[in-house]
């Protein structure tokens, strides 16, 4: 026998689960909303921005550095451009960036620090030595170092930030699966057998899995500001490329008498990295709770 | 004890030769070729073939790295391309400016997200607990050179409140000269009674170190909210209260000795991470410290000052770890058997 | 001094997890409070020093200690009470104590808290751990240099130290071996019979509480289902609950009774 339901009560209750969701977990709720006015910003800009040339190339002589208006909200740069359009190609840059580098340092740092916890001995302590000497190193020295021997640009900034993150990974999951492999299943699982690759997979991977997904989400920000404060000093994001710190920089030598250039961007930036900080919050709160705070 | 601090103490060393080693390898990297910065703009091939032989360019790879792990025991540092002095005075300078500052910041963001985190686990849920969580979100997610041009453009530009740039006011070179024993201009100044550079150091110093100060208040507030409500979970804690123990002796001092302990690893760890971000503050306020140095090092291919700045942000990275570990042995006995 | 609870009902929201009608406490009397986990024993007795509501809880109802009404005390007042007039200890007693003092230093300003001078603290200090068998040396110790027994003396002796009248006692010894676990159970009778000490003895294991308390109250679900003197109610219990946990006590030699 088959049952209908009516399809709006389907919604409804899938609705007052997010809501209900959502009030246990406010930070959760409240970061994720801010992301998602940010990601479909980002995403559609070419559709919602007023000037879509204005992401590139194009100058207006003419509108140069005009205050905020009702036709450019947030006033032009100073080659003309419309800072609006500017702000949420900006967006996407920013998105972009945050998202692969926490991928590289993940494809990185996880698989070294599996290893690591795995098998132990001598393996472990070199990648654990290895891994002091990159943690010595503070992000921003290191980015900086490896962008000024590439050609600045936002793919190099990418690789240099994601060299400076993976090491927290591996210490995070080398540690998780230290503590995994002396359980008593994994041991049974060897005397049974089953290859390394396997009860790596089968079983270290899924317990390393909370903890990772945890600092992923709380470094998002981070990386976020870090990017912006390469581009700030330019050693990332060149022009006319849309990128929020570059155009925080840029916008700093007319910031005396055009207060606007600098502090849209400015506030875009603060904005995300608050969204991306209250989703790690609400993560943390949700899946780990006994975390420290900070790495 | 002592076996414990040797331990670090050796770890750390390795580290450092570590950082050394790879620091050597990426500047081997770099295009460009030092020699022709060292010879200036009017060299020519003979010139720099000279400078190449005294810098030691013309030696092999490996011979260049051992030479230098010598060298640096030995207290020579190098010389910068750039600026022609020998690192370690360059070092000498520009390091205890940014020490000042980033001290200085610190100890505001010490003062101010201290107490604010006790708040909010005294109350929790209540809306100083919301105010301090909403206020620490935002210091951890500022963009620090966003807020240094801000406050700079509204507090010294349009208010006047305080000064624009740079460490003192530049006229008191002349009629206040200040002799430097540490190179840090405000210790100096105490230190010498010479309370005209004192005064306008101490006003050139707020404005940058509120600055720095704003992502480690946030961050230690936030730490030390957590940190203690967990405390009060513990069960030691519902004895001090069976004992007659205030709720305020519990955030004074019976609750608060045991949660410091990762509240202080974060105060080190963010001491470190706000030393290497002082590029960004001193970039826009003109400070003449460790992270004006560093890039106008890089800029301008300068190895030696860049394998210097590198070696002492390492030097102090495992020093403050080592500090940190001693601490928090001295703060929490369990630690002292691990 | 004597320990009356009448009508006594404790929740945490909605939820009511405790109603006892009645739960008396005589002078120098040991009584056990037997039930499972979640029976609603150990927030009774968090109740019955006041700690009830910083845990979070509601408490509603009457705790007359000597004839003076508790519920109605404000904290200060509490405060005085608590470890002067009424002692606890708990369960893990390692880490009931603060771990970053030494045990010494604890017991010092707990004393000088209540009244004593430091010179006085220190005294008393040492001749409670002489009474509960310890070394005042131990005293210089740090809590985790201490075995769980040697930490559960120490609590019992800060009780005595600070001459608590009723202790309560929240599983003191289930986390202890069980020949520690016997030392402590006749540390505490001596208290009864030596300083006259009233005792309220929660715990999950009757066997513990047959051979030490004068009087039983069996709890289930926040109720007292049955009370009454240890052998009697033991011997022929009447209510299907308590009959169940006899039945369960294991017995040397044979299955159960």
């Amino acid at each position: 026998m088959t049952v209908t339901v009516p399809s709006g009560s389907l919604a409804r209750g899938r609705a007052l689960r997010v809501l209900r969701a959502g009030r246990s977990n406010p930070t959760l709720a409240a970061g994720s909303v801010v992301l998602a006015i940010v990601v479909i910003i980002a995403v559609f800009a070419p559709l919602l921005a007023p000037f879509p040339a204005d992401a590139g190339n194009a100058t207006h002589p003419t509108q140069v550095l005009l205050a905020p208006s009702s036709a450019h909200w947030f006033g032009t740069d100073e080659v003309g451009r419309d800072v609006l359009t500017r702000v949420m190609y900006g967006g996407r840059t920013s998105l972009e960036i945050v998202v692969a580098v926490l991928a590289i340092a993940a494809a990185i740092g996880i698989p070294l620090g599996l290893i690591a916890g795995y098998f132990g001995g001598v393996v472990d302590q070199v990648i654990m030595r290895v891994t002091d000497i990159f943690l010595a190193f503070p992000a921003l020295l290191l980015s900086l170092a490896i962008a000024s021997v590439l050609q600045p640009s936002v793919g190099h900034m990418i690789l240099a930030i994601a060299v400076t993150w993976w090491p927290w990974y591996t210490r995070l999951v080398r540690g998780e699966a230290a503590s995994v492999v002396r359980r008593p299943y994994v041991e049974s699982a060897r005397t049974l057998g089953v290859s390394h690759r396997r009860i790596i997979i089968r079983h270290v991977l899924p317990n390393a899995a909370t903890p990772v997904l945890v600092q992923i989400s709380m470094d998002a920000g981070g990386v976020l500001l870090t990017a912006a404060a390469i581009s700030f000093l330019g050693l990332g994001a060149q022009d006319p490329t849309c990128e929020w710190g570059l155009m925080v920089s840029q916008g700093a030598t007319y910031f005396t008498t055009n207060w606007w250039y600098a502090t849209f961007p400015g506030i875009a930036i603060l904005i995300t990295a608050m969204a991306f900080n209250l989703i790690g919050d609400g993560v943390r709160e949700r899946l780990d709770p006994k975390r420290v705070l900070s790495r | 004890m002592l076996r414990f601090v040797s331990q670090r103490v050796a770890l750390g060393a390795l580290v450092v030769v570590g950082v050394v080693a790879l620091t050597f390898v990426i500047a081997r990297v770099i295009p460009g070729d030092p020699a022709v910065t060292y010879a200036g703009p009017h060299a020519t091939a003979a010139t720099i073939a000279a400078a190449r032989r005294e810098l030691g360019l013309d030696k092999p790879v490996i011979v260049q790295l051992l030479d230098y792990l010598k060298g640096i025991f030995s207290g020579s540092w190098g010389t910068s391309y750039r600026t022609h002095h020998k690192v370690l005075s360059d070092l000498g300078t520009a390091l205890p400016a940014s020490i000042e500052l980033v001290v200085a910041g610190i100890v505001i963001a010490v003062v101010l997200g201290l107490p604010f985190g006790l708040l909010a686990a005294r109350f929790p849920g209540k809306s100083v607990d919301l105010l301090v969580r909403v206020v620490s979100v935002i210091g951890v997610s500022m963009p620090v050179f966003w807020l240094a041009l801000i406050l700079q453009r509204l507090l010294s530009g349009d208010l006047h409140w305080l000064p624009t740039a740079g460490l003192y006011n530049p006229n008191l070179y002349y009629t206040h000269p200040l002799t430097s024993y540490t190179n840090i201009p405000v210790l100096d100044a105490l230190i010498t009674g010479n309370f005209a550079v004192l005064g306008s150091a101490l006003s050139h110093l707020v404005l940058p170190a509120l600055v720095v100060a704003a992502y480690p208040a946030g961050l230690i507030a936030r730490m030390v909210r957590a940190s203690v409500l967990e405390t009060l979970g513990e069960s030691h804690v519902r004895m001090t209260r069976a004992l007659g123990f205030a709720e305020r002796a519990l955030f004074t001092r019976y609750a608060l000795r045991p949660a410091l302990n990762p509240v202080v690893q974060v105060i080190a760890l963010v001491f470190a991470y706000s030393l290497a971000n002082t590029f960004l503050v001193e970039a826009v306020f003109d400070w003449p410290g460790l992270g004006s140095y560093a890039a106008n090092s890089l800029e301008a291919l300068d190895t030696p000052a860049v394998m210097g700045v590198t070696l002492i942000v390492a030097i102090t990275y495992v020093v403050l770890n080592l500090a940190v570990d001693i601490v928090q042995a001295i703060l929490d006995p369990r630690i002292r058997v691990s | 001094m004597s320990l009356i609870v009448r009508e006594l009902r404790i929740g945490f929201g909605e939820r009511t997890v405790v109603e006892i009608d009645e739960l008396q406490v005589g002078d120098g009397e040991i009584v056990g409070l037997v039930g499972e986990s979640g029976s609603g024993k150990s927030v009774t007795s968090l109740a019955l020093i006041g700690l009830a509501r910083s845990a979070g809880a509601w408490v509603e109802g009457s705790i007359q200690l000597d004839g003076r009404e508790l519920t109605s005390l404000d904290e200060a007042q509490w405060r005085q009470l608590r470890g002067d007039r009424i002692a606890m200890i708990f369960q893990s007693p390692v880490s009931s104590l603060n771990p970053v003092f030494r045990v010494g230093d604890l017991f010092v300003r707990a004393l000088r808290l209540h009244g004593a001078t430091k010179a006085e603290a220190r005294d008393r200090a040492a001749r409670a751990m002489r009474e509960v068998v310890l070394s005042p040396e131990l005293l210089r110790r740090y809590p985790h240099q201490l075995s769980g027994g040697q930490a559960q003396r120490v609590a019992i002796a800060m009780a005595v130290a600070l001459r608590a009248r009723v202790l309560l006692a929240d599983e003191p010894t289930s986390a202890l071996d069980v020949t520690v676990q016997a030392e402590i159970l006749e540390l505490i009778q001596r208290m009864r019979r030596e300083e006259g000490i009233s005792v309220l003895f929660v715990s999950h294991d009757l066997a513990v509480v047959a051979g030490l308390c004068d009087r039983v109250a069996i709890m289930q679900s926040g109720q007292i289902v049955e009370t009454g003197p240890t052998a009697a109610t033991l011997r022929a219990p009447t209510h299907p609950y308590t009959q169940g946990l006899v039945a369960a006590i294991p017995r040397l030699g044979g299955t159960h009774a």
